[in-house]
C-alpha cells in the first residue's frame, strides 16, 4: 500500500453515508424518505464503537450498512462504506455473500426469534464457519465450546446439544454472541443485545460480551438506546438523532463533558429529584394475597401484603416472572385472588371484577405499557377520553368536549388533538392520552404497568414529570409497576421489591434503598447500569449473589 | 381521490350494471316475463336479441328477470348470514367459556355435513318458497361467517383496549359494537363479497337441480336447466345465463379484492 501515512488503517470507514427508503403512504404516490444523512465514522481494529440514539435515529440502519445490508426497501444511496480498505456499498451479491458471516457478523436483539427452534444450538453456532469453509467441523465445534466457556455458559461441552427453547433468554443471547464470534470475524454488529433482558441478566450478558470482545480482539459496533450500557463497553460513541450525527467522541468525553445540548440531555436523563412524602392513611391495603392462574397449582403470588398511602406512589419492582403484573391483575379484579383481602378507600373490594360497584371501578384506573394496544385504533382521541366521562358522569355534547379539552391541557397537549386517531400520535403522546383517559374517571388510584418501558429515555422522563405534577395537583395515588430502578428512584414514596411471587423488601423509599440489603435487593440494585465509566468492574467486585435466572 | 385500479373499475361497472338491471327489470325488459312471443329456440334476431327459449319466451326478458331473482335471493341470504354469523361469532369471542364452546361445536356440527346435501334435504322437507330458500341459504352460510368473525374477534379481544373497557365496567354489547366491530370490519367486508358470490353459485346450483326458484319464475340457474336440452342440438340458449353467472362472480370478486387491499392499508387496518 502506497499510502503509508496511516500506519494502521481503519477497519471500517463510513464516509458521508446516505440511506433512503421508499415509503408508500396509502392513496399517495410513493416517496423517498431519508433515513440516514451524511454520517461519517470509523472503527479501528479491536475497538468498540457505540451507536446511540432514540428510536428512528437510524442506529440499526447504520449498523447494518456495515455489512452493506438494508432492511426491506432500504437503499444505501450515497457515500462510501469502506471495509478492510474496499468499498462494499456497491458490491455485488456474491461479494457480499463472501464477506457476510466471514468478515462481519451480526447479533440481533431478540435471540429467541433469531434462532431456528428446530435445530440444536451447536449446528447453528458453527453453521457460518462451515459454510465459508473456514475450518473443519471438529475445529469449529472446539472453537464453539471454547467460546461457550469464555461467555460463561453452563456446561460448555454439552451446551451445544440443547435446543433453543431449553436455555434461558440470557443464555441464548450469549449463544448468539458465540455464533457471531465463531468464524473469527473482523467486526461484529451488536444490535441492542441486552435490551430485551432483565436488568440482573443484562449485566451478565454485558460482562460476557465485553470479555469476549477483549479476548478475541474483534472490533464491534454496539447499538443501544441506553447510554449507561454503552458507556461500559464502548471506546468511542456516536450520538445520532433523526438520521444525523449529533456528536462523536471518546466514551469518556461523551459521558463526562458532552458538548451538544441533546447529548447533555441524554446524559442527565432520569435525574428527577423526588422527595418521599410522610406516611399517611392507606388508600389501598393488600393483605395476605395469594393467587394462582386457572387450572394451575402454582401460586404466582404468595402471601403478599403491601399498603399504599393516599396520594402517594408505591413502586413494585422485580424482574420478569416476579409476579408484579399479576398483583395488578388481582387488584383490578381480572384475576380473583385465592386468599387474602384488598381494602380500597375504606371498602373491602370483592375479588372479581363483575361484582364490583361502578364507583369501585371508577376510582381504580389502569395505564398500560403499550399505549399502542391500549387504545382502539378506530377511535379518535376525543372518543377515547370522552367515553369514561360519558360512562361514569353522563357528560354529553359541549360539556363533554370542554372537559376533554381540559384534560388534554392537563396532559400538556393543546387543541387540535381531539379529532386525531392514535396512529397520528407519537409514542409519548399516546401514553399521555392513556393517562388522560385514566384521569377522566377522577380516580383515587391509578395502576401504572411499566408505563415508561416502551418509551425513549427523554420521552419517558417527560411522562414521569407529568405523572408527578398530576399527583401533586389531583392527589391521585399510583401503584407503579416497573423493572427499572432509575424510574423507581424518580417517582416512588414506597417501594415493594418482589422476587418469585413474594415481597422480599417493603418500606419507604429511603428505608428500602439504604443498606443493609437482603441478597436479592442488593443484586437488583447493583445491576442497574450507572452512567459512569468502569461501573461494570466495580459491581462485579462487590456482588453478594449470583443472578439466578439468567 | 385515490386512483381506482383498472380491474376494480371493470368490476365496479359490471357489478353496478347487474344490480341496475336487477332493480329496474320491470322497466327494462322488452316483454312480459311469461309471454310467449315466438317459436321454440328461435335464433338471435333484431326482435329477440338473445333468441327465444325452450317454449318460445324472449330469452333476454327471461335473463333480465333472472338477474332480479338471482341477485335478490343472494343479497338477502348474504345479509342474513352476515348478521347472524358475525353477531354470534363476536359473542362467542367476547364471552368465551361455555358460550364459545357451545356455539363453536354447533357450528362444527353443521359444517361437518356437506352444505349442498344438507340444504337439499331441508328443502325437500319444506315448501320451496323464496323465503325458505333465503333462510336455508343464509343460515347454512352463516357458519362460515361465524368462523371468520370469531377468529378475527379473538385476536381483538386480547388487546389492552378491550381489557380497559372491561375494567371500566362496559357491557358486552358496547364491547362488541364499539371496540371489536370497527376493528374487524375490513376482513369482514372482503368476506362479504366472496360470500355473495358463493350465494349466487349456490342458488344457481339449487335451481339447476330443481329445488331452487320454481317456475314460472326463473333465476339464471333455472334458465340453464330449462335450456340445457338445446345444447345437444347446437342451440346456445343455455350459455347466456351461464356466462352471466360467471361474469357476476368475477366482477364482484374484482371489487372485493380492491376493497380488501384498500381497507387494510387504512389506519389501524390489518397488515400493510
Amino acid at each position: 500500500m502506497l499510502d503509508s501515512a496511516k500506519p494502521k488503517p481503519a477497519l471500517l470507514e463510513i464516509k458521508n453515508l446516505r440511506i433512503e427508503a421508499t415509503s408508500y403512504p396509502p392513496g399517495e404516490p410513493p416517496r423517498k424518505v431519508v433515513l440516514v444523512d451524511d454520517v461519517s465514522v470509523s472503527v479501528e481494529q479491536g475497538k468498540v464503537l457505540g451507536l446511540i440514539g432514540e428510536s428512528g435515529a437510524g442506529k440499526s440502519t447504520i449498523g447494518l450498512s456495515a455489512m452493506s445490508f438494508g432492511r426491506g426497501g432500504v437503499q444505501l444511496s450515497g457515500g462510501q462504506v469502506m471495509l478492510n480498505g474496499r468499498d462494499i456499498r456497491t458490491a455485488g451479491p456474491s461479494d457480499l455473500r463472501a464477506l457476510r458471516g466471514r468478515e462481519v457478523t451480526y447479533v440481533a436483539q431478540s435471540a429467541a426469534a433469531a434462532f431456528n427452534p428446530a435445530k440444536r444450538l451447536m449446528e447453528q453456532v458453527i453453521e457460518t464457519s462451515l459454510h465459508h469453509k473456514l475450518m473443519s467441523r471438529a475445529e469449529a465445534e472446539a472453537r464453539a465450546v471454547e467460546l461457550f466457556r469464555k461467555l460463561g455458559l453452563p456446561n460448555p461441552e454439552t451446551f451445544g446439544t440443547r435446543y433453543p427453547h431449553q436455555v434461558s433468554g440470557g443464555q441464548l443471547q450469549r449463544a448468539m454472541t458465540a455464533m457471531a464470534l465463531c468464524p473469527k470475524p473482523d467486526l461484529v454488529i451488536f444490535d441492542e443485545p441486552t435490551t430485551a433482558l432483565d436488568v440482573t441478566t443484562q449485566i451478565d450478558v454485558l460482562v460476557a460480551i465485553k470479555a469476549a470482545i477483549r479476548d478475541t480482539g474483534v472490533a464491534a459496533l454496539y447499538i443501544t438506546h441506553d447510554l449507561a450500557v454503552v458507556a461500559q463497553v464502548a471506546d468511542h460513541i456516536l450520538v445520532l438523532r433523526g438520521g444525523k450525527k449529533v456528536e462523536y467522541g471518546t466514551t469518556d468525553q461523551i459521558i463526562n463533558t458532552p458538548q451538544q445540548a441533546y447529548t447533555q440531555a441524554l446524559v442527565s436523563v432520569r435525574s428527577i429529584d423526588h422527595i418521599e412524602k410522610a406516611d399517611a392513611a392507606p388508600v389501598l391495603s393488600v393483605a395476605n394475597i395469594t393467587a394462582r392462574y386457572k387450572g394451575t397449582t402454582f401460586d404466582v403470588l404468595k402471601n403478599v401484603t403491601v399498603d399504599l398511602p393516599a396520594g402517594q406512589t408505591l413502586a413494585v419492582v422485580g424482574e420478569s416472572g416476579s409476579g408484579k403484573s399479576t398483583l395488578a391483575r388481582v387488584i383490578t379484579g381480572l384475576l380473583p385472588a385465592a386468599q387474602g383481602r384488598i381494602t380500597f378507600a375504606g371498602r373491602t373490594l370483592s375479588p372479581d371484577l363483575a361484582s364490583r360497584s361502578k364507583d369501585d371501578l371508577r376510582e381504580l384506573q389502569m395505564i398500560y405499557q403499550m399505549a399502542d394496544t391500549a387504545m382502539n385504533p378506530r377511535q379518535t382521541v376525543g372518543t377515547i377520553i370522552g367515553r369514561p366521562l360519558e360512562f361514569y358522569f353522563g357528560l354529553k355534547g359541549a360539556a363533554k368536549r370542554a372537559r376533554i379539552q381540559e384534560l388534554l391541557d392537563e396532559i400538556e397537549m393543546g387543541a387540535g388533538f381531539i379529532d386525531r386517531y392514535p396512529a397520528e400520535l407519537s409514542g409519548g403522546q399516546k401514553q399521555r392520552v392513556c393517562i388522560a383517559r385514566a384521569l377522566a374517571a377522577k380516580p383515587k388510584l391509578i395502576i401504572c404497568d411499566e408505563v415508561t418501558s416502551a418509551l425513549d429515555p427523554l420521552v419517558a422522563d417527560g411522562i414521569l414529570k407529568l405523572l408527578l405534577s398530576l399527583q401533586a395537583r389531583e392527589g391521585v395515588a399510583y401503584l407503579f409497576i416497573t423493572h427499572d430502578l432509575a424510574t423507581v428512584k424518580a417517582i416512588a414514596d414506597k417501594i415493594a421489591v418482589m422476587y418469585r411471587g413474594q415481597v422480599v423488601r417493603y418500606g419507604s423509599k429511603t428505608d428500602v434503598l439504604t443498606p443493609p440489603f437482603d441478597d436479592y435487593t442488593d443484586l437488583l440494585l447493583s445491576s442497574v447500569p450507572e452512567m459512569k465509566l468502569g461501573w461494570l468492574e466495580e459491581v462485579l467486585a462487590s456482588r453478594k449473589m449470583e443472578s439466578g435466572g439468567n | 381521490m385515490r386512483r381506482i385500479p383498472i380491474s376494480a373499475l371493470i368490476g365496479l361497472i359490471l357489478t353496478g350494471g347487474f344490480f341496475f338491471v336487477a332493480i329496474f327489470a320491470q322497466l327494462i325488459a322488452p316483454y312480459r316475463m311469461d309471454e310467449l312471443v315466438g317459436g321454440v329456440w328461435d335464433p338471435i334476431s333484431a326482435t329477440h336479441w338473445l333468441g327465444t327459449d325452450s317454449i318460445g319466451r324472449d330469452l333476454l326478458t327471461r335473463m333480465i328477470y333472472g338477474a332480479q331473482v338471482t341477485i335478490f335471493v343472494a343479497t338477502c341470504a348474504t345479509i342474513l348470514s352476515f348478521v347472524t354469523g358475525s353477531v354470534l361469532g363476536f359473542i362467542a369471542a367476547t364471552a368465551g367459556g361455555w358460550v364459545d364452546q357451545a356455539l363453536s361445536r354447533l357450528v362444527d356440527l353443521v359444517m361437518a355435513i356437506p352444505t349442498l346435501i344438507l340444504s337439499l334435504v331441508i328443502l325437500t322437507a319444506l315448501d320451496v318458497t323464496m323465503i325458505n330458500l333465503i333462510l336455508v341459504m343464509g343460515f347454512l352460510d352463516s357458519t362460515r361467517v361465524f368462523r371468520l368473525s370469531r377468529a378475527v374477534a379473538v385476536d381483538i379481544t386480547v388487546m389492552d383496549y378491550v381489557e380497559a373497557a372491561r375494567l371500566r365496567g362496559e357491557k358486552q354489547g358496547w364491547i362488541i359494537f364499539s371496540e371489536v366491530l370497527p376493528n374487524a370490519l375490513s376482513p369482514l367486508v372482503a368476506e362479504l363479497g366472496l360470500r355473495f358470490i358463493f350465494a349466487v353459485l349456490f342458488i344457481s346450483t339449487l335451481s339447476f337441480l330443481g329445488l331452487g326458484v320454481q317456475p314460472p319464475l326463473a333465476d339464471w340457474g333455472g334458465l340453464v336447466k330449462e335450456n340445457s336440452a338445446g345444447l345437444v342440438y347446437g342451440i346456445p340458449a343455455a350459455l347466456a345465463p351461464a356466462i352471466a353467472i360467471a361474469a357476476l362472480a368475477i366482477s364482484v370478486n374484482l371489487v372485493a379484492d380492491w376493497v380488501l387491499s384498500r381497507t387494510t392499508s387504512l389506519k389501524g387496518g390489518r397488515g400493510a
